[in-house]
């Protein structure tokens, strides 16, 4: 009888998904989880950092099911997260550590351990290539053979998730751009500080927020989220100038303490690997010395994020050195971290956006109330 | 007269410092500072030990240079700033036994909405631009509990009335209007809940002289008329001279002269009052 | 759906919901931080309300799902949906029948009982935000009981339209010390917060916040002593299927002749007056 404007809520909503459902299929085309999974290492990366969990898998299956729509499946695999308890925590990594496949400086030219340029799509002109239109099985095959001939590893295994054990790679220990530059008194010594990070899915984040609370936030931002605002503190609205220190993507082993024996460094237990972006940006600042004199320091801005992506790394270690600034004579958005850290999170920045679909009715309807009685006592009013 | 009084407001030895302070600024005593400035870990002295005391009925001008830390004192002491040290008591409040410093932020409010008041050199600092003249009046008298509406509109109204705000422009707000008429807003939102003490910052600084002439003479009608003690700072000698009773004067964090104005004027001691008292005349 | 734990969440998880709430429940109005999950709806849909809903549901617990007034509608049913599928409890349309009452910007017409829940969805759960945007700052007036901001916020109404022109989500004060958002309710809904018999939780996911009046709890919307609250008027108006009267209306315009005409907004009230099933 139609007589709320939205009823039958059932079999509308039951309609609306079996148009979805028609809408995902009527190409009459299917994609396999492991098609996606070993074709669109983009979007699985971007998706694991934003939904803030590591298992390329799910990841795949969840693109699958968003039919490619990045919001909806980094939203779909931020609530199945929430399902999952916390068992453990791993301990801490050092990246140092890590499998380097690609690690660049744009400081230093010659960096002990050499700039690797690696895999990337900085140097590969972006002409739509039409000869992927006729790409074959064959064909891979073929190349794969050609680069496996010059000793390349198998790529393979590495994207269907790190199953090989720790023996077969080498975490040879490469160290850090900037450990040369603190060596050098061009960085201040820092103090070590071995307190325990916030958790901020187990406990919401308060301002003003520990370091620990920031990053984290940050590494699960919404990748155009973080790039624009990082790019707003570099262009004009905000005071950093930043030098990407380094750069490096590669894998980096996960251990957690055995079960039974916390706290026993020896007997870890070695879980898996995950493939990470970090960047450790230099970023001047003048310190102020004794009789006027002033100095100028280099500070760190950090940024890690799962899988390659490099940007977001970047805009993250910028967005990093931006929020540790504090007593700015005029501080721009990018260096308020209540107006940063609230509003770069995909979930909740589409979501809210998205709730304005649902009917307001009820608050329409008190709002008009308003209005018409203002109406109402401004006639009487013009008429006296 | 005045030492028989009990002053209506008294400060101790109070220091605001910015920055950790070190071994060599540590005693303030010692005098190891350059001006107000220590050259060993750059702390920035501005208040270097003040006492002073306002007695009722009073105007006390408080002249310097800028960078002589008297606007420093009157953010501390209306609690913009907080102090590094030192003490100070109201006779209103708590009979005068309560160290005003260390309340807690409530009571801190409750004396800046009741006790207290101050205008601002910037209007921007007492005034909220884009609300009505009238609700900025009234913000005081909401803050401090009044829920009467019909009560804090009469109040405002005669209030902008006395600041000579015309009453057909009270509904409008702040940002429309002119730097002197802003002023006399922030004057009549100060005066909405009696407070027994005024603390004016260079209200006159920044306007034009025939405007400054203006407000000057209605903080000395407001003064005879209500009889407020008030704490005037200002760099002006000129204007410290019209409305000052007594007068402190102010150089790198402390006080190097007080006394009656016009002793200060007739007669001063310290050459740097000297100096200023020359350029005056 | 085997993958998944009982109303979806881990155990662990629920205690801390729970957790958040009786502490919520101890400080009347007062908006305590928890660790929002992030649920298969989306956030301000409802995910503040739904997951302080599934921390509580038990096997014989019937719930009722409301948005906007009204059971059928999308996003009621919806949630209604999803609940059944994570626990498989009963539901029910009727207010009196259920004892958690999920609801979105509405109270039911129906007075609720001590031995009911109601559970209301909030978007915005600071009532100081629309006048200080940081919260590190709202903190901190709430702290102190620092509401001049609001109240001159009202008072500037009052001298721009000589009356207040708060639509839905009128703040109130909470047993004479929080001032607190009621979520977007409309005001003739503020009455029935005062002394209410049930449990009355909020619930912000987004915000990450849940905050609760407690029964029998003294609830006043804010208003000045000589331009009292008022509630949206119906006077004159009745329901145009059950001749309800003095309730929450819709508006409805007739297609053809144009004319406005009225009907309860509760659509399960109005169905139980037509169905003759109230008293």
């Amino acid at each position: 009888m139609g007589y709320v404007a939205v009823k039958g809520g059932s079999s509308a909503i039951e309609e609306s998904i079996k148009r979805l459902q028609y809408q995902r299929i009527k190409a009459k085309k299917k994609i396999d989880v492991e098609v996606i999974q070993g074709t669109l290492r983009g979007l699985i990366d971007k998706i694991m950092s934003e939904s803030s969990l590591y298992a390329r898998e799910l990841a795949a299956l969840a693109i699958k099911q968003a039919e490619g729509n990045p919001e909806e499946a980094t939203f779909i695999l931020r609530a199945y997260r929430s399902t999952l308890p916390r068992k453990y925590y791993s301990q801490v990594v050092d990246t140092e550590d890590m499998r380097i496949e690609r690690r660049i400086s744009a400081a230093l030219k010659d960096i002990p351990g050499g700039q690797i340029l690696g895999a990337s799509y900085d140097y590969r002109h972006r002409l739509l290539d039409f000869e992927l239109y006729e790409e074959k099985i064959e064909d891979l095959e073929k190349l794969l053979q050609e680069f496996e001939a010059e000793g390349w590893s198998n790529s393979e295994e590495e994207a269907s998730g790190a199953k090989q054990k720790t023996s077969e790679h080498s975490y040879t220990k490469v160290p850090k751009v900037i450990s040369f530059l603190r060596a050098e008194g061009l960085l201040p010594p820092v103090k070590i500080d071995d307190s325990e990070p916030d958790d901020i899915t187990r406990k919401s984040i308060e301002f003003p927020t520990r370091r620990s609370a920031r990053l984290q936030t940050l590494t699960r931002g919404e990748a155009g989220a973080v790039t624009a605002l990082g790019y707003a503190a570099i262009r004009g609205y905000g005071m950093v100038h930043p030098t990407v220190g380094e750069l490096r993507v590669g894998y980096l082993p996960i251990h957690i303490d055995y079960p039974l024996q916390e706290g026993n460094e020896e007997d870890a237990v070695y879980i898996g690997e995950i493939e990470v972006t970090e960047v450790e940006s230099l970023i001047p600042q003048v310190i102020e010395k004794e009789k006027g004199r002033k100095e100028i320091e280099f500070t760190v801005g950090y940024g890690l994020c799962y899988g390659q992506n490099e940007t977001k790394a970047i805009a993250m270690s910028i967005l990093d050195s931006c929020l540790a600034k504090k007593d700015l004579l005029s501080p721009t958005a990018v260096h308020d971290e209540e107006f940063v850290l609230l509003h770069i999170d995909a979930v909740e920045a589409s979501g809210f956006i998205s709730h304005l679909k649902l009917p307001h009715y009820v608050t329409f309807q008190s709002e008009l109330d308003s209005l018409r009685k203002t109406k109402k006592k401004e006639e009487n009013h013009e008429s006296i | 007269m005045y030492c028989t009084e009990e002053p209506i407001l008294k400060v101790n030895n109070m220091v605001k410092q910015f920055g950790t302070g070190c071994s060599n600024c540590f005693n303030l005593e010692e005098e190891r500072l350059e001006k107000n400035y220590c050259p060993c870990c750059q702390t920035v002295y501005a208040c270097q030990g003040l006492s002073l005391e306002l007695y009722e009925g009073e105007i006390l001008g408080i002249v310097g240079e800028s960078g002589s830390g008297k606007s420093t004192f009157m953010r501390c002491l209306y609690f913009d700033q907080e102090v590094t040290k030192g003490s100070a008591y109201i006779r209103a409040y708590k009979k005068g036994q309560a160290n005003i410093f260390e309340q807690n932020s409530q009571q801190k409010r409750y004396i800046r909405n009741q006790i207290m008041a101050m205008v601002y050199q910037n209007p921007y600092l007492g005034l909220r631009m884009n609300f009505s003249s009238i609700g900025n009046v009234a913000e005081k008298l909401i803050a401090s509990g009044n829920r009467e509406v019909s009560y804090m509109t009469s109040r405002a109204s005669e209030l902008l009335n006395k600041v000579k705000i015309p009453s057909y422009r009270i509904r409008e707000a702040p940002q429309n209007f002119s730097g002197g008429m802003q002023q006399r807003v922030q004057i009549a939102k100060a005066l909405s809940n009696n407070p027994p003490i005024l603390l004016l910052d260079e209200v006159t600084t920044g306007l034009d002289l025939s405007v400054q002439a203006n407000v000057l003479d209605l903080i000395k009608r407001i003064q005879r008329e209500l009889k407020i003690s008030m704490i005037i700072v200002s760099h002006d000698l000129a204007v410290i001279r019209m409305l000052a009773d007594r007068t402190i004067v102010m150089l790198n964090g402390k006080i190097i002269e007080q006394g009656l104005t016009d002793q200060i004027l007739e007669d001063p001691q310290h050459p740097y009052t000297q100096q200023l008292v020359h350029s005056l005349l | 759906m085997k993958a998944y734990n009982f109303a979806f969440f881990d155990e662990g998880s629920k205690r801390e919901i729970r957790r958040a709430t009786v502490k919520a429940i101890s400080i009347p109005g007062y908006q305590v931080p928890f660790a929002s999950r992030e649920m298969p709806i989306a956030r301000g849909w409802g995910t503040g309300g739904l997951q302080l809903t599934l921390s509580l549901l038990g096997q014989d617990d019937i719930v009722k799902v409301i948005d906007q007034g009204c059971d059928e509608s999308v996003n009621a049913v919806n949630i209604k949906k999803f609940i059944n599928k994570m626990t498989g409890i009963r539901e029910t349309e009727q207010t009196a029948t259920a004892t958690i009452i999920q609801s979105r910007h509405r109270i039911p017409e129906v007075e609720l009982r001590a031995d009911q829940i109601l559970v209301l969805q909030v978007p915005i759960p600071e009532p100081l935000r629309e006048v200080e945007p940081s919260e590190y700052i709202t903190q901190r007036l709430h702290a102190d009981q620092e509401y001049s901001a609001i109240w001159l916020m009202l008072f500037e109404q009052i001298m721009k339209h000589n009356k207040m022109t708060t639509g839905a989500d009128h703040p109130v004060l909470v047993h004479q010390r929080y001032v607190m958002s009621p979520s977007p309710i409309p005001r003739y809904d503020n009455c029935k917060l005062h002394n209410s018999k049930a449990l009355i939780l909020l619930g912000a996911g987004r915000e990450k916040k849940i905050y609760a009046i407690p029964p029998y709890t003294t609830v006043q919307s804010l208003a000045f002593n000589d331009y009292p609250f008022q509630t949206e008027d119906f006077s004159g108006r009745t329901c145009h299927l059950c001749g309800a009267s003095a309730v929450y209306f819709d508006e409805l315009i007739d297609e053809e002749s144009g004319h406005k005409y009225y009907q309860c907004n509760d659509s399960s009230y109005c169905l139980q007056r037509l169905n003759q099933e109230l008293l």
